[in-house]
């Protein structure tokens, strides 16, 4: 590698640059429409990082695969009576988990990402805020749906027969991919807060734990004793859960499912605006 | 309107916990010219960059560029300075182009325009053959020539540049004062920080010197040298226990204070005429005191800081003292 090169001197554009020209130009803040293509811009980016670190997709790949097999053998006698009559309790609650992994993972790598020096060029651009956050939140979209398959397909392998039929498969899963891109704003806050990527690995697993295992997710709730039941009624995991098994196995929209948008309406509500001033602090 | 001032900052503070590290630095760069902010490591460059770029709050004092306040309306400032920093700040995990194309669409350039942009930009600083090359394979030089390029995507008028060329191989360094002195020609202002003297020489038309993050000194490259004489004469005494004499017999000749390196029997003296070298040389002979080796230097960096304040830009107790 060597760095031989010419410097010419052919300007940029011909005209010189005139300040206060400039300086009219100037806008206050991003209007909604530069924030747009600018959130776009930066799903582009993370993209591009996914295709050439494909590695990163592992957990995605692995974790539907392993555990839809592993709880399915272990928990399926002792919950339900066998397997085949497990799944349709399980399958809904893998994809809940699978889909809190990879937010998890979003908040992590952001962290990563944030201390690395573009970023010191994401926040001398004029740029919205909250463009780096949202950017690789929407590349995430695309673990989410695979994340998502996989398990179905993982189910299906193993004798999981939805009642629900395409369609209820289908908006299970945009479902899941929904609730994953909501709840995923807690981690990026997490994300914006924490010292080291680290220490949101160590926060990120202990919200997680409670949120996948004080739910619905593998068991039933009637068979908790009363001071969990209501937590597991509050968390939002456990409303989608129950939405994505009405959805999967009846193919019926029930209330469930819209308490579990409007869960996912709040945290987004809640924790977007926390992120984004938190990471315009940190500078 | 009249107003002809890139950057007027007056009495600009930082603190980090109990440490300030910016301590009142009134700061004035006109337009069209290249200021440079000479000083030490740990003199506080960075940081008063930082503050003006909007990177770090504000703690004391106001800052104006082009007359937009830079507390009260970070974002048009953004849109009026291209930062450079220290170390590149561009995405290792993307190529050359890359790079330039994300820049650009983020500062709203078109997909179209942003592709020719990254085009010309790649080509003018001699980046076309790495272009699309992962950025792990870049030399230091290409990475901050690719910096350098992301900071003028929009032609932003005002330019900071935070010590371009540190860690530069000469040929790379003379490359980049080139590219610098261009930018000055196309219209923008270059606002530039270097532990050179020799760098604020060649480039810059103004200089601020900051010391412990207060302001010591402003004037033109060449004032600022005649306060420390022209070039300095080093000697290297055969017996390191003559120093002292040896200062004496120089106060006497020259009325200049030397630099003494007491372990080393290390001696630089000010000259204010190089013809008075023999002077001194003359003078230390009759005195009996020996010397090993002898030249005349250019005053460095260290010597303009002795002169302006009285202690080497290397003796820095100022973290420890702060805690
Ligand atoms: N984030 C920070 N926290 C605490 N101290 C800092 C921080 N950044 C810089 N400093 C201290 O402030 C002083 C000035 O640093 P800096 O502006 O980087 O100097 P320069 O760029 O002139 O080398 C140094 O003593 C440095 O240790
Ligand atoms: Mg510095």
């Amino acid at each position: 590698m060597t760095t031989t090169s010419t410097m010419t001197t052919t300007p940029l554009t011909p005209r010189r640059i005139d300040p206060s020209a400039v300086v009219a130009r100037t806008t206050a803040r991003s209007s909604v429409q530069e924030t747009w293509v600018q959130i776009l811009a930066m799903a582009r980016r993370a993209l591009k990082k996914m295709r050439r670190k494909p590695e990163q997709f592992f957990d995605v790949l692995i974790q539907p695969l392993l555990f839809t097999a592993m709880f399915a053998f272990i928990f399926g006698g002792a919950i339900s009576g066998s397997v085949s009559d497990y799944l349709p309790v399980l399958i809904p609650g893998i994809l809940a988990q699978t889909a809190l992994t990879v937010c998890m993972a979003t908040g992590v790598q952001l962290r990563e990402d944030m201390d690395k020096g573009v970023f010191d060029r994401f926040k001398s651009l004029p740029i919205a805020r909250i463009a780096p956050l949202a950017g690789p939140m929407i590349a995430d979209l695309i673990r989410y749906g695979l994340a998502s398959v996989l398990t179905l397909v993982a189910g299906l392998a193993i004798g999981y027969r939805p009642g629900g039929g395409v369609l209820g498969c289908v908006g299970g899963i945009v479902l899941t991919v929904i609730a994953g891109w909501s709840l995923a704003w807690i981690f990026t806050w997490l994300g914006t807060m924490a010292r080291s990527a680290q220490s949101v690995q160590g926060i990120s697993m202990m919200i997680m734990f409670p949120l996948t295992f004080l739910s619905n997710a593998f068991v039933p709730a009637e068979t908790l004793p009363g001071w969990l039941q209501a937590f597991v009624k509050v968390n939002p995991v456990s409303h989608v859960v129950s939405a994505v098994r009405d959805l999967f196995n009846d193919g019926a929209v029930t209330a469930e499912v819209g308490w579990a948008v409007i869960g996912c309406v709040v945290v987004v509500a809640v924790f977007a605006p926390l992120a984004v001033r938190s990471y315009s602090r940190k500078m | 309107m009249a107003d002809l001032s890139a950057v007027r900052a007056d009495s600009l503070v930082k603190n980090f916990g109990d440490f300030r590290a910016v301590d009142g630095i009134d700061l004035h760069v006109r337009q069209g010219e290249i200021f440079g902010v000479l000083g030490p490591n740990g003199a506080g460059k960075t940081t008063m960059l930082r503050m003006l770029a909007t990177l770090l709050p504000i703690d004391g004092g106001h800052a104006e560029i082009f007359g937009v306040d830079v507390r009260r309306e970070p974002h048009r400032i953004r849109q009026l300075v291209g930062v450079t920093g220290q170390y590149a700040s561009v995405d290792e995990d993307l190529t050359a182009r890359e790079n330039l194309w994300l820049f650009a669409r983020l500062q709203g350039l078109t997909g179209t325009r942003a592709k020719t942009i990254a085009v010309e930009l790649l080509e003018r600083f001699g980046l076309q053959e790495a272009a699309d090359r992962p950025l792990s394979q870049f030399s230091g030089g290409m990475r901050r020539r690719l910096d350098l390029a992301s900071s003028l995507i929009t032609r932003p008028p005002l330019i900071f540049l935070d010590e371009p060329t540190t860690g530069l191989d000469p040929r790379t360094r003379g490359q980049m004062w080139d590219t610098i002195r261009e930018l000055v020609t196309d219209g923008s202002t270059i606002l530039l920080t270097t532990q050179y003297l020799d760098e604020a020489d060649q480039l810059a038309d103004r200089v601020a010197v900051i010391d412990r993050g207060r302001k010591v000194a402003e004037d033109t490259p060449d004032a600022l040298k005649t306060q420390v004489g022209d070039s300095t004469l080093q000697l290297n005494l055969a017996d390191g226990s003559d120093t002292v004499l040896a200062a004496n017999v120089v106060r006497r000749l020259l009325g200049e204070e030397p630099v003494l390196t007491p372990e080393s029997g290390r001696m630089n003296i000010p000259l204010p005429d190089p013809n008075r070298a023999a002077d001194v040389l003359i003078g230390l002979r009759e005195a009996g005191l020996g010397i090993s080796s002898v030249s005349v230097a250019k005053p460095t960096l260290d010597e303009v800081f002795l002169a302006l304040t009285g202690h080497g830009a290397d003796d820095e107790p100022q973290m420890e003292a702060a805690r």
